[in-house]
This record gives structure tokens, C-alpha cells and sequence, in this order.
């Protein structure tokens, strides 16, 4: 029943509507059947709990970091504890939080119901992704517990390696399993795109969140190895002096420095892409439009994950790599800025002309454009080796990262989240409230992070407990919007787990979105369809939806 | 589900123990070769060589004892996607390096 | 609006066939046992897990391509170095162990084809011939890192650089190559060289251990028919595994056994 103009939501007669039965999460009981799952929805949804879990203590760490540095002086902690507590900030968000994020949750849960099979290719591999990302967190957290590490989340050499009393092995470790987890996932999702695809799936009718993981899972596959490796030598080398990044040896500290950017460059993408991936569904279903230019955002896809391999020295420019290494990586950034600015003008069409509405997941989306596009242009600043001068280890990169990760990657998971939930639990999320926790974030958002370009433009640098007390008034106001920012992400936890009882009955298909996945009921089979569907239309077809519509087609799937 | 059935190709050509073996012999004359060429003083020409000859071997056990020759299109592309991030990550790296040393412009 | 209660209907109907899975249920298709129930075919299932295995191996490619690269670089800083190194590993045992791991890939590729012909006694032996040319492998490295330790080339606390300043110390390496002695700081970084052949030649062992120990469970499948009966791709994707593992030593021997041998 569409009761307005302002929403496309289409809710079953609340009356008689019942959550169907059985569904993948009632179709077994008990404890092990959940510890011993093949199935890639509750694999995703033993996720989705465990990535929660240490986003907030993460988001406490950061809670720490803004509560020191309401002051010039490094009075809340000792500022050897503020570098653990900003390293482990760092650790957790970025390996067992945004990494996992978006993929894990909603890509383990979505892709094969998009591309119409019945699970991931590989479930066993699936399942080990998820106890070796467990092994690596609660190992990391052990780390924390007892003693932390304070080298920043770079681990940087000779420091980690020769300098530092604290528990770099076994952090190092811990990222090392928790890295073969995304290893497994990326794997799984790139077997399972090529070889399950259903019949008439092509690839250019696969939903843009399909394209945005295919690309993320190359980088997943073909990089984070290369950690893997740069986190060993770094072990060996505190462990028994091997010499290759001990200068007195020999070594050169610089070349852990490349192995590790190697990774974490394209993992900034990694991170980022399947964000992407949810705003292309979320921009189209709520402009009722098909996406602007489909092949160029499938391609830009690609084309991130591509050349996102040849810009890692961006982040070595004043560490001492040759001026022609500066050059060449420098132009490099540049062009890897476009395939990005390519999917922004795309979704900008997209709604050009669209029939928009603002439910909870748009707001998110519309949070996404503009706060992924200033993050972006500010990228363009740290990329121009000159300015990156200047700007670099200030916060102005703090900045930087902070709007492309959060106002950017964390925006587009929670649109994602708010988007898929109907489907994956079967109850809608309560509108007004979610529309609140959506502005109060965005406003919690801003006020955090944007003072922190002009501290970082007025020379205040990053990763220190005290500043000059000039700094003062810019700080004070990025805490006052980290404890409102704090406040929007408490918010959907608890809406959330409150729909789960009392939340409106969503039905198959509460948005009127196309997509395999929202043909089935909600929460869906185990083995997702009945019949294997075959894909006769093209992708964000809404005049093939409309067809379905009249023709009163009564069975899922 | 026809999609797949067509790319089974790698499965019915069965590749017997003639080519291994004299992909075995190839492989032991290239090792015999390598470690004579070691002992030739050849300058610079003498890693050159070597990584040749190793290239070679690898070439063979991968398109002979893999397979690949006979897989598909996607099994020779993801092949090369490899070698081909390898040697990004080899090559820009050792640019950097090699090129610290012709100083600052 | 679709009627809710045809859902149900149609779900329980399905997920009461699927129950029955492996029972008498005529609606049931025929299929292997070995084929898992997301995949539609077992080419499918084969074509899938081996496109996984090769996902895989590119992982390894990127693992063992971070060694590499350091070793590229330091060999082109510390030649002399990297030269007096590898005067100290023995190029006999190299090349016996080169030639003992192309063996081992060539009995592994027979095994496949035995597994693809149903040759259940000859997979057997092929896999058997591959485990002892791999623990072959293995005795030799043991040896030569044995040695490596009594000469006190380990990397770390106990890393002697006698050999190195003083070449005639080491009178059967220097009757062989004569080699200059380095001056002290060049000399150091022969403990760079060693760090990276341990690393390198340490991870391509760990492995070796592990493929053995897979070929010790596939040998005892193996027996009771579990590959020659039209399932081989067990087989086939540790086959792949294998010839990995002798690719990076074929490319390890040449790089740290063949530096520079000439006199």
C-alpha cells in the first residue's frame, strides 16, 4: 500500500502479514548450527555481529583519542599510552572494521541472491574466512589488553622493528590471520561471479554492487599477501635481527615501507569499492532510475582496482624514495582520481530527472556524494607532491582518510545496512528515528572532521598527545562533534535490534527495487530460490518491475 | 547452467606421459645449462642468463605439467594477472631504488 | 500483492525435497555423491575449484613476490656480498635438489594423468614416488642448513662474519673460489643474504612440509579408490599446488645458488 508521494516503501497488510516460513534463519536451531554453518546469509550475519563488536571498541579508542586532545597538554594518558590508543584505533577500524565491512556483511549475504545461486562457491572457505577474521580479532584484542603497540597502525620500520617495547609481534600476527580472512572472502566472491552466475546473467546485467566486489576481491586476492609478507619480515626482524630493514645490517627501513603501502594502498579501495557498490543500488532505487551509464561505472570499477596498484609511494613521498619515484607516483595519483570522479557524475545523472525520495538508506547516500567528493578533492591535494609536503603527517590527512572512510565508506555501509535490512531479517527498521540517527551523524560528522583540515593546514601534526595551545578551539569543537557523531552511530544499534521484535513486517520487496534478491520473501530460503531464476532483463530494469507487477506472480523466486 | 558445460574443455583433453616426459628431459637439460652457464664468467650477461633459463623452465612446467596450454581463456588470463601484479610490484619498487642514485634532478 | 500463504506453501514443498536429498525421493536427480548441492553439474563444481586453486596460487605468487623483490634489491646493492653468500651454499646439493623437485612435479603430472585414467595402482605410485622425492627435498635442505649452522651463518645473535673478512678460514670454499675478503661493512651484509635465503628458501620448505603432508592423506585415499573413479579434481588442483612450489625453487636455485660461480 503506498500511502504517499514522499516514500516508494510498499509494506504487505500488516494485519495478516507473517514473517515467512521457513526462512534461513529459522530453518535450524541451536548454537552449532550457526558455529558450523555453510550458509552465506548466516555466515554473514555471525559477521555483521562480530564486525559491530569491535567497531565499538574502536569507537571508544577514538571516544579516548578526541578526550585527550580536548587539551594542549597530554594530561588524560601518558603519551605513550595515547600512541597505543591511537594505533589500535587504527588497527581495529581499519582491519577488523572497514575491511570486512561492506563485503563480508553484505557481499557474503547479497551475491549469490544477485546472481542467482544458492550460495558462494566455495561455503567451507567461506566459513574459515569468518574464524580466521575471529582468530585475528581476538588475538589483536589480547594484544591490546596486554600492552598494546604504539607504532601507529603503519607498524612503520625501524621503529617497530628496533625501537618499541611493546606487543608488535603478535598485533603483527594477528593482522597476518585476520589478512588470510580477506584473502578467503575476496577469493570466494571472485570463483563465485565467474562460475554461478544463473542463466541469462550476463556480466552487464550484474547489479553494480556485483562489479563493485568483483573489483575489490582482485584487490583483496592480489595485495593483501604482500602484507602478509612485509608483516613476517618485520617479525623475523625483531625477532632475530635479520638485518633487512636494519640499517647497521645494511637494510633499508624504506623497503618494509613499500611492501607495506603495496597492500595498503589498494586496501584503501578494497575498503572503499564495495561502499560504492551499495550507493549505486541505493541512488537507483530511491530515483526510480536505472544507473547513468552502467558500462562506465562497471569499468571505473575495474579501473580503481587496476590503478590503485600504481600509487602506493604516495604515501612515501617525504621518506626518502628518489624524486623520480615522487614524479612518476605522483602523476600516477592523478589518474586514479578519475575512474572515482567518473562514478560520482554518474550517480549525479542517475538522479537528474530521478523521482526521488529520502528514506533512511538515500540520506546516507546523499551523505556518501558529498562527503566522499570533498574527501576525494582533498586526496588530489596529498597527491600533488609539492603540497603533500606540507600536508603530510598533519591533520590534514587525518582529514582526509577520516572523510573518505567514514564520511564516505562508514555512510555507504550504514545506507547498505538500512537498505538490505528488511530483506535479511524479514522486519522493516522504524523510518523516523533512522532518518534522525542519519542527520545526526552527518552533523556529528562535520563537526569532528572538518576542523581538522585547518589544523592540519595551520601545521598541526598528527599522532601526538599535546599541541601548541593555539590549536585549542578547532580541537574542542572536533570532540563536541565526535560525542554527537557517537550518539548517531549508538542510534541504529538500537533501533535495529529493536525492529527485530517489533518492527513492521517488510515482505519481499519493500522498496520496489529490482534485483534478484528482492524477487524471493524475506528473510530468504537457505537455498535462496526454489527454481534457479533465469535473467531475461536487464539490470535496474523498472519497466520489467512493473511487469511483474501486473502479472500477479505468486511464487518466490 | 550450459554456460559451464562449455568451458569443461581442460577436463576432456587429457594430456599423456609423452609430453611429460619430454617436458622432463627439457626441464633437466635447462638445469644441467643454468648451472653450467654459472661458471662461464659473462659479466653482466650471467644473471641475465640465468633468469632465462628459469623463466623457460617455469614456462614449461606451467603450460605443460599445469595445463595451462590446454585450460581456458580464464585459466591463461588469470595466469598472466598474476605476473603481471608481480612484476608491478618487482619493477616499481626497483625503480625507486635505482633511481635514488641518480640524485635530485 | 503476492499471497504470503503460496510462499510458504512453495517453500515448504522445496525444502521438503531438499531434505530428501539423498534419499528416495523420485523428483530427485541422479548425481554423484561428491557433488555439492549449490553447484548445478559436476563440471561446475570441477571448472569452480579449479579456478579457486588458481586464485590461490596468484596469492602465493604475491607472498613469494615480496621476497623477491627485497632480494632484488639488496642483491643489486651488496653484489659482493650476495657473491661470497652464495659461494657458502654447496651447488652440488642445489642441483640434486633441483633435480629431485622437477622429478617429483614430473611423477606428480603422471599421478593426474593416472587419476584421469583411472589407473588406481598408478596413482599410487605416482603419489607415493612424489612424497619420497619430497622428503628427498627435505633431508638435503636439513643437511644444508645444518651446515649452515655449525659454520655460524644463521642470521641473528650467534652470525659469525670470519668467513667473510678472513676467506681463507673456510679452506673448502676458498680452495674452490678464492675469494677476496670483503671489507668489514660489505661483509655485513652477507647476513642480509642469509636472512633472505632462510626466509625464502624456509617458506618454500614450510611448503614442501605442507604439500607432503596433503600427499600423505591423498596416498591413503588414493588406495581405497577415491580419485580414479571420475572424481580427479582433488588431485588435479594439488597437482597445481606442487608444480607452484617447483616453480619458486627453480627460480630460488638460479637466483641464490647461481650468482657467480666462475673463479
Amino acid at each position: 500500500m503506498n500511502n504517499n508521494n514522499n516514500t516508494i516503501v510498499d509494506l504487505p497488510d500488516q494485519a495478516t502479514a507473517r514473517i515467512p516460513q521457513p526462512n534461513f534463519i529459522s530453518k535450524e536451531n541451536g548454537l552449532m548450527s550457526w558455529l558450523l554453518t555453510g550458509d552465506h546469509k548466516r555466515i554473514a550475519i555471525l559477521y555483521l555481529i562480530s564486525i559491530t563488536f569491535f567497531f565499538f571498541i574502536g569507537g571508544a579508542l577514538a571516544g579516548l583519542i578526541r578526550l585527550e586532545l580536548l587539551t594542549p597538554q597530554a594530561d588524560l594518558m601518558a603519551t605513550d599510552t595515547y600512541n597505543k590508543v591511537f594505533t589500535m584505533h587504527g588497527i581495529i577500524m581499519i582491519f577488523l572494521f572497514l575491511v570486512p565491512s561492506v563485503p563480508a556483511t553484505l557481499g557474503n549475504f547479497l551475491i549469490p541472491m544477485m546472481i542467482g545461486a544458492k550460495d558462494l562457491a566455495l561455503p567451507k572457505v567461506n566459513l574459515l574466512s569468518w574464524y580466521l577474521y575471529m582468530a585475528g580479532g581476538i588475538l589483536a584484542l589480547y594484544a591490546m589488553m596486554t600492552g598494546g603497540v604504539d607504532t601507529g597502525w603503519t607498524f612503520t620500520t625501524p621503529l617497530s622493528t628496533h625501537y618499541v617495547n611493546t606487543n608488535v609481534i603478535t598485533t603483527g600476527f594477528a593482522i597476518f590471520v585476520a589478512g588470510f580472512s580477506s584473502i578467503f572472502t575476496g577469493l570466494n566472491f571472485i570463483v563465485t561471479i565467474h562460475k554461478m552466475r544463473a542463466p541469462g546473467m550476463t556480466w552487464f546485467r550484474l547489479p553494480l554492487f556485483v562489479w563493485a566486489h568483483y573489483a575489490a576481491s582482485i584487490l583483496m586476492v592480489l595485495g593483501t599477501p604482500v602484507l602478509a609478507i612485509a608483516i613476517v619480515l618485520v617479525m623475523l626482524e625483531r625477532a632475530f635481527g635479520i638485518g633487512v630493514f636494519d640499517p647497521a645490517k645494511g637494510g633499508d627501513p624504506l623497503l618494509f615501507q613499500h611492501l607495506f603501502w603495496f597492500y595498503s594502498h589498494p586496501a584503501v579501495y578494497i575498503m572503499i569499492l564495495p561502499g560504492m557498490g551499495v550507493i549505486s543500488e541505493v541512488i537507483s532505487t530511491f530515483s526510480r532510475k536505472r544507473v547513468f551509464g552502467y558500462t562506465a561505472v562497471a569499468f571505473s570499477s575495474v579501473a580503481i582496482a587496476v590503478f590503485g596498484f600504481f600509487v602506493w609511494a604516495h604515501h612515501m613521498f617525504i621518506m626518502g624514495i628518489s624524486n623520480y619515484a615522487v614524479l612518476v607516483f605522483s602523476l600516477l595519483t592523478m589518474l586514479v582520481a578519475v575512474p572515482s570522479a567518473i562514478k560520482i557524475f554518474n550517480w549525479a545523472f542517475t538522479l537528474y530527472k530521478g523521482s526521488i525520495t529520502f528514506e533512511t538508506p538515500m540520506l546516507y547516500a546523499f551523505g556518501f556524494m558529498g562527503l566522499f567528493t570533498i574527501g576525494g578533492m582533498t586526496g588530489v591535494f596529498l597527491g600533488a607532491s609539492g603540497t603533500d609536503i606540507h600536508l603530510t603527517e598533519t591533520y590534514f590527512i587525518v582529514a582526509h582518510f577520516h572523510f573518505v572512510m567514514v564520511g564516505g565508506m562508514l555512510m555507504a555501509f550504514l545506507a547498505g545496512i538500512h537498505f538490505w535490512w528488511p530483506k535479511i531479517t524479514g522486519r522493516m527498521y522504524p523510518e523516523k528515528i533512522s532518518q534522525l540517527a542519519a542527520v545526526v551523524t552527518f552533523i556529528g560528522f562535520n563537526l569532528t572532521f572538518f576542523p581538522q583540515f585547518i589544523l592540519g593546514v595551520l601545521g598541526m601534526p598528527r599522532r601526538y598527545a599535546s599541541y601548541p595551545p593555539e590549536f585549542q578551539v578547532l580541537n574542542v569543537f572536533s570532540t563536541a562533534g565526535a560525542t554527537i557523531l557517537g550518539v548517531g552511530y549508538l542510534l541504529p544499534v538500537l533501533y535495529l535490534i529493536w525492529s527485530l521484535k517489533y518492527g513492521a513486517i517488510a515482505g519481499n520487496n519493500p522498496w520496489q527495487a529490482t534485483g534478484l534478491e528482492w524477487q524471493t520473501q524475506s528473510p530468504p530460503l537457505t537455498e535462496n530460490f526454489t527454481v534457479m531464476p533465469v535473467m531475461d532483463h536487464e539490470a535496474y530494469d523498472y519497466e520489467w518491475l512493473e511487469s511483474q507487477k501486473t502479472k500477479e506472480v505468486a511464487s518466490a523466486g | 547452467m550450459s554456460e559451464q558445460t562449455k568451458h569443461a574443455e581442460h577436463e576432456h583433453h587429457i594430456v599423456g606421459p609423452m609430453v611429460y616426459v619430454a617436458i622432463l628431459l627439457a626441464l633437466l637439460v635447462g638445469t644441467a645449462l643454468t648451472v653450467w652457464a654459472s661458471f662461464l664468467e659473462l659479466g653482466p650477461w650471467n644473471p641475465i642468463i640465468a633468469l632465462a633459463i628459469a623463466t623457460a623452465k617455469a614456462t614449461l612446467v606451467v603450460l605443460f605439467f599445469m595445463h595451462v596450454k590446454y585450460s581456458t581463456k580464464l585459466t591463461k588470463l588469470t595466469v598472466v594477472a598474476g605476473i603481471f601484479t608481480f612484476l608491478i610490484l618487482v619493477s616499481m619498487t626497483l625503480a625507486d631504488y635505482i633511481s635514488r642514485a641518480w640524485g635530485s634532478w | 500483492m503476492p499471497d504470503n500463504s503460496a510462499i510458504v506453501h512453495d517453500a515448504q514443498e522445496s525444502a521438503s525435497a531438499a531434505n530428501n536429498a539423498n534419499g528416495a525421493n523420485s523428483a530427485h536427480l541422479e548425481h554423484p555423491s561428491y557433488l555439492r548441492h549449490h553447484f548445478n553439474s559436476t563440471e561446475q563444481q570441477a571448472d569452480t575449484s579449479n579456478f579457486a586453486m588458481w586464485l590461490f596460487l596468484l596469492t602465493e605468487v604475491m607472498f613469494f613476490g615480496g621476497l623477491f623483490t627485497a632480494y632484488l634489491i639488496y642483491r643489486n646493492w651488496y653484489y659482493p656480498a650476495f657473491v661470497a653468500g652464495s659461494h657458502q651454499l654447496n651447488v652440488i646439493w642445489g642441483t640434486l635438489n633441483t633435480v629431485v623437485l622437477i622429478a617429483s612435479s614430473f611423477t606428480m603430472a603422471m599421478g593426474v594423468w593416472c587419476a584421469e585414467t583411472r589407473r588406481r595402482k598408478g596413482l599410487v605410485l605416482s603419489l607415493t614416488l612424489t612424497f619420497i622425492l619430497g622428503l628427498c627435498f627435505l633431508g638435503i635442505k636439513t643437511i644444508e642448513y645444518r651446515e649452515k649452522f655449525e659454520k655460524h651463518h644463521v642470521p641473528g645473535a650467534h652470525y659469525s662474519l670470519q668467513s667473510f673478512v678472513d676467506p681463507t678460514s673456510d679452506p673448502d670454499i676458498f680452495k674452490e673460489y678464492h675469494d677476496k675478503p670483503l671489507p668489514l661493512d660489505m661483509a655485513r651484509h652477507t647476513e642480509i643474504y642469509f636472512s633472505l635465503y632462510f626466509a625464502m628458501t624456509g617458506m618454500h620448505a614450510l611448503h614442501m612440509i605442507i604439500g607432503i603432508g596433503i600427499l600423505g592423506f591423498m596416498i591413503y585415499r588414493a588406495r581405497a579408490g577415491a580419485y580414479t573413479s571420475g572424481h580427479v579434481t582433488f588431485v588435479e588442483n594439488f597437482g597445481l599446488y606442487w608444480h607452484f612450489v617447483d616453480i619458486v625453487w627453480i627460480y630460488l636455485f638460479a637466483l641464490l645458488y647461481l650468482i657467480s660461480r666462475h673463479q
